[in-house]
């Protein structure tokens, strides 16, 4: 991947006035006496990466999976492109921490199954997921079982999925954390990248504080015990100055501290 | 099992078993075992003969009924009671209970209500065969990995399709292990029906060679219908072990 090409992307977004993709807006969530998610409120800017960051028990992912429309808020709403969320829809597309791919699938039926249950016909969702499969790297797999690929080749296929049904807006559900470290970075640079070639707006939870100021566009920190948004972080010199520099560059290292030193408390 | 660095194939302790029936027979101990080999040219004998021809299309017609209602409804009603609380509060004791009934005292009242011909046996066969189907393809549809439930979901997979391109093949190495022992139990209910409701089939040899003291007929027959189970059993324990490499990771 150009890591130049994803520089100069990034200046261009670099705008004082966000337009907003999702909003969150006064959501409630209770398992039964437990409080999930308790009047949370949170805008996510289109063409950029949120990361909702926290320690466990924060409802992070509850909070993706409303977003997803995989479970529905007790009370508040979720707005995504101006239209509110009823239910899961084509405007938003999921990755899982466990990839959540069919293991009687080969590769190919697996990155076609999201267009496959849109109804599209089998060769043009074949098409299309064979240009995907190719673009993250995958090409020569396409006949290949879930079980013959590691971990990472297999999250590149649900990366892959996700991509296929063309959704402008893309959760991502800890992804990298049943990857190796090596392959966790490779991951956590393509990514920058999808970024900023993509025009998708991304949505990426984690546990891991350096991943997110890693990759994120603007950092959410989540609190939990009631559950709300503490804090958002948004870096701004480090971007442009290439992907390999990153880890070094004082605004990183002391945002990574400054995020450790306020969840520190929460962490048992 | 090895003996000194050769393999022997499977089941070769057959040979000793068949050979002990065999010294058994010859020395004539009792009337109810005839020698091994006797039974076996008593087989070649009956095998091609009309009545046994008419017995076994008999029984086949039956049980393959039977089979095929245990397994088209065992398997959707499974799926269903895996999915829906609702579904599984209301059915699962019943379910509970005729898995463990004795089936066979149920025969007489399928008599009363369903006549004494073909349709009851097959009744009995599907009730022989149905309830392990259903527990199985329940525990196999209950154990799917509850992201492929929400992937699915959240690709907007309609009912229908979460059902067949899901649910199904995420619990088809579960459903095939139901499916081969429910198989197994309707071989005993083709059997207990033909012998209780109408004297047809190989219940009707059964019941022949045993009341005329024929026992190397009798033993011929059950050597094929053993046989017959045992393979289909074999067959489907192979389609079982073909899908046991995603039963270990779904």
């Amino acid at each position: 991947m150009d890591m130049s090409q994803t520089n100069s992307d990034f200046a261009g977004v670099q705008q004082p006035e966000q337009d907003i993709a999702v909003s969150v807006r006064g959501v409630s969530k209770n398992y039964g006496a437990v409080e999930a998610l308790k009047d949370m409120s949170l805008e996510f800017p289109r063409g950029q990466l949120t990361s909702l960051l926290g320690p466990s028990g924060c409802g992070k992912t509850t909070l993706l999976k409303i977003i997803g429309g995989l479970l529905k808020p007790d009370s508040g709403e979720i707005v995504v492109n101006g239209k509110p969320v009823v239910g899961p829809g084509p405007n938003r597309a999921f990755v899982f921490q466990d990839f959540a791919l069919l293991p009687w699938a080969n590769v190919l039926r697996n990155v076609a199954f999201g267009l496959e249950l849109r109804g599209v016909a089998k060769s043009e969702r074949e098409d299309k997921a064979a240009k995907y499969i190719k673009d993250v790297g995958l090409a020569g797999f396409e006949q290949a079982y879930p079980h013959e690929l590691s971990g990472g080749m297999r999250q590149r296929v649900g990366l892959a999925r996700a991509l296929s049904v063309d959704s402008k807006v893309l959760l991502l559900d800890e992804p990298f954390s049943a990857v190796d470290e090596q392959t966790r970075r490779k991951f956590q640079e393509d990514l920058l990248s999808l970024v900023a070639n993509e025009n998708k707006t991304f949505i990426f939870v984690t546990h891991s504080i350096e991943e997110a100021v890693y990759v994120s566009d603007q950092i959410a920190i989540l609190l939990p015990r009631p559950s709300r948004v503490s804090e958002i972080i948004r870096p701004s010199s480090f971007r442009l100055k290439g992907a390999e520099n990153i880890r070094r560059d004082p605004e990183y290292l002391d945002i990574v501290d400054e995020i450790w030193a306020s969840l520190r408390n929460y962490v048992e | 099992m090895w003996i000194r660095g050769y393999k022997l194939p499977a089941m070769s302790s057959l040979l000793v078993w068949g050979l002990l029936w065999e010294v058994v027979g010859q020395l004539g101990m009792t009337f109810f075992i005839p020698p091994l080999s006797d039974v076996f040219v008593t087989l070649f004998e009956i095998i091609g003969t009309p009545a046994f021809l008419k017995a076994l299309s008999e029984t086949a017609q039956a049980f393959c009924a039977g089979v095929f209602f245990s397994v088209a409804i065992g398997i959707p009603v499974g799926i269903l009671m895996g999915r829906s609380r609702l579904l599984d509060e209301l059915l699962l004791p019943w379910v509970n209970i005729f898995v463990s009934a004795p089936l066979t005292a149920l025969v007489p009242v399928l008599m009363v209500l369903f006549g004494f011909g073909m349709k009851s046996i097959i009744i009995t066969t599907t009730l022989f065969g149905i309830w392990i189907i259903i527990l199985n393809t329940r525990a196999g549809v209950r154990q799917i990995n509850r992201s492929l439930v929400e992937m699915a979901t959240s690709f907007g997979a309609s009912p229908m399709d979460a059902f067949l391109k899901v649910y199904f093949w995420a619990a088809l190495p579960e459903i095939l292990g139901g499916v081969r022992i429910g198989v197994i139990r309707a071989v005993k209910g083709v059997i207990i029906g033909q012998l209780l409701i109408s004297i047809v089939g190989f219940g009707a040899l059964f019941e022949l060679y045993a009341s005329n003291f024929l026992m190397s007929h009798f033993w011929a027959v059950l050597i094929v219908l053993f046989t017959l189970a045992f393979s289909i059993s074999e067959f489907l324990g192979y389609l079982e072990k073909k899908v046991a490499y995603y039963a270990a990771s779904r």
